[in-house]
């Protein structure tokens, strides 16, 4: 399989008033294209940071992450931009969905801002929110929508520009047990269809439903092992869930 | 332009959740645009009065009047004495080529009587020139004619003034009125003039030949002499070559010289025609700019308001940022609603001055002149308070750093 993501040697440092705070101090790693892959990790473990790198948000203070083979460090914020609309698909833990905007318009917004034309931009809107049980709901204001099902707008959202990695910063954070089980699902069966998708978490239960597991502590990564995945039909074997 | 066409739909949906602020945040501008257009139109009719006003007199004209008189040690103001001659303003007339009409004027006072009515008027003596230098229609009647004049007829032109005060409803033409109790006949009404700049009522007055009003009425000690020339010049231009030709002429005849003062003044009523379009301009300039002053305070509104919505849809801004919009199409964005804001309030604002000049016009009686310059400007300059003031807000959401933004709650 390809390698989608290579970080080598990732560190980043922050300056917060005045005292000098290093987030990640080199990391490295890389995920092939159709992984499924967890990073783990108590809060200032750097998780949040690597992802934020990942997600070309941030730009690594030392060392090199290659996207597809580029260096995302020597682009520019324009390009960074185009790379976060095409190859990214962003879920967050809050959602985050525009407000008194409905649910295919949100689904859209990436396609906006790619250009797309207005026709073929609500055609694929559709197809997303199809593919994850939304079909019927698209003129739902986000207001309109349970927890479970909000989340699955944000994932119609990153899935619409058909990008080569998703990446998931707490999904289930917002969610009960119930809909977490949904949601955690819906990204199995993406990943089945050949999505790769890296999803920070801190719960083992949900790490649980990934094929690979990678644990942060103080900036660094301390282990990374391939996991059997737990399948959602085994999902009363779960504990805790 | 598809980009535009997206930030304007964006731009119109942010505005439309808080449909209140958008309309207080307009008002600033709404009232800037339409006081600067009620202001500048009501500036605008003013100076249009004045210059209406002031051409009333006619156009294109210089005033020849005779200079001062000195008598025991006592200079009298100008025109009091009698040095300019009925032949001065025919000699006028013959040599001078720039001038193309001109009218020698007496004038006295008297009252006027029409059966049991009486009234007191203006008498002016004049030649049929008169009424085309004054560039003034007759309602009815014949103008006084060279041979009314040669003939020193009794017959006279009478202003609006005097025939309401005399005859009411009845039509003057062909009456007989006692003019300092001689009886003229009344050939010709003058069409109603208005007032003077200086706010004299010009219909208040009767024009009767000048030799009659000479030897008859007036009962001036020197018979030829007259009280002033009025010269209208072929144009415009050659008003100055007049001026020059009148003086040269008259300095001549005069026999003006080292030993001998100017007895006369020429006078150029173009002069104050431009003085008082000046003084009018500085008035609309004056309106103009305090009606402008509102509009910054209304753009600073803008501003004020936009920082707001910045700031409360940090998150936003964020969602937009991790998406793939480009800093540029963040700063289009609330750029697109700043001037959505000020062109919406400029557009009411307009509507509103175009109206508030009307009624200032029906109640105070002013003319007001909405031109399509104004509103042009208008809509531009609320257009450029949009862009002005909404640049630093845009330009501060453009900068956000999207991981603090995603972050903010």
């Amino acid at each position: 399989m390809s390698e989608v993501v290579r970080l080598k040697d990732v560190a980043k440092v922050y300056t917060m008033g005045g005292e000098r705070v290093e987030a990640l101090s080199g990391v490295s790693f890389s995920v092939s294209s159709g992984e499924f892959v967890s990073i783990m990790g108590a809060s200032g473990s750097g998780k949040s940071t690597c992802m934020n790198i990942l997600g070309c948000l941030d730009v690594p203070s030392r060392g090199a992450y290659l996207l597809d083979g580029v260096n995302v460090g020597e682009l520019s914020q324009n390009e960074l931009a185009e790379i976060r609309n095409r190859k990214l698909g962003f879920v967050f833990q809050g959602f985050n969905l525009l407000a008194r905007t409905t649910a295919r318009e949100n689904v859209e917004l990436p396609l906006v801002y790619g250009q797309v034309p207005a026709a073929q931009r609500r055609e694929r809107a559709m197809a997303a929110l199809e593919r994850v049980g939304l079909a019927g709901r698209e003129s739902h204001y986000s207001n309109q929508l349970s927890g479970g099902q909000q989340q699955r707008v944000a994932i119609a959202r990153a899935l619409v520009n058909e990008p080569s990695i998703i990446l998931a910063d707490e999904p289930t954070g917002n969610l009960d047990s119930k809909t977490t089980v949904e949601i955690m699902t819906i990204f199995q069966q993406l990943n089945s269809q050949g999505i790769t998708v890296i999803m920070v978490t801190h719960e083992l239960d949900v790490a649980a439903f990934t094929g690979r597991h990678i644990i942060f502590r103080d900036g660094l990564v301390v282990s990374d092992t391939p996991h059997a995945a737990q399948s959602a039909a085994t999902i009363g074997e779960v504990p805790g869930l | 332009m598809s980009t535009f066409l997206q930030s304007l739909l964006i731009a119109v949906r942010a505005l439309r959740v808080n449909k209140m602020r958008a309309l207080l945040t307009m008002l600033g501008i709404i009232i800037g645009i339409a006081a600067v257009i009620a202001m500048v139109a009501i500036g605008a009719g003013a100076s249009k009065m004045i210059s209406d006003q002031i051409s009333s007199i006619g156009s294109n004209l210089l005033l020849v009047i005779p200079g001062s008189t000195t008598s025991g040690g006592m200079r009298s103001g100008g025109g009091s004495s009698q040095t300019l001659t009925y032949d001065d303003a025919k000699a006028i007339k013959d040599e001078c080529p720039s001038v193309a009409n001109v009218a020698p004027t007496v004038r006295g006072s008297g009252p006027v009587v029409y059966g049991n009515q009486n009234w007191s008027t203006v008498i002016n003596g004049v030649t049929p020139e008169m009424l085309a230098v004054r560039d003034w229609p007759l309602d009815s009647g014949r103008n006084i004619s060279q041979s009314d004049v040669d003939g020193a007829t009794k017959n006279c032109l009478i202003g609006q003034t005097v025939a309401d005060n005399l005859f009411g409803s009845t039509d003057p033409v062909g009456r007989i009125i006692r003019v300092k109790k001689i009886p003229f006949t009344v050939i010709g009404l003058l069409a109603r003039k208005g007032q003077s700049p200086q706010g004299q009522d010009q219909d208040d007055v009767i024009y009767v030949p000048l030799s009659t009003a000479q030897r008859k009425l007036l009962g001036s000690q020197h018979p030829n002499t007259v009280g002033a020339i009025m010269i209208q010049a072929q144009s415009a231009d050659v008003l100055q070559k007049a001026q020059e030709e009148v003086t040269a002429l008259l300095n001549q005849r005069h026999r003006i010289g080292p030993s001998r003062e100017v007895d006369y003044t020429v006078r150029n009523l173009s002069e104050l025609l431009a003085v008082s379009e000046q003084s009018s301009q500085v008035m609309s300039l004056l309106l103009g700019s305090v009606a402008s002053i509102s509009l910054v305070v209304g753009g600073i509104g803008i501003m004020n308001i936009m920082l707001v919505s910045v700031t409360e849809r940090t998150r936003e801004i964020g969602i937009r940022i991790a998406i793939g919009a480009k800093r540029r199409d963040i700063l289009l964005q609330f750029l697109t609603e700043a001037v959505l804001l000020t062109t919406c309030g400029g557009i009411v604002g307009m509507l509103l001055g175009v109206a508030g000049a009307r009624l200032v016009a029906a109640l105070v009686g002013w003319p007001t002149l909405v031109s399509l310059n104004t509103i042009v400007i208008a809509f531009a300059f609320s257009a450029g308070v949009g862009v002005f003031f909404g640049f630093y807000p845009a330009r501060k959401a453009a900068s956000l750093n999207p991981i603090e933004a995603l972050r903010y709650e």
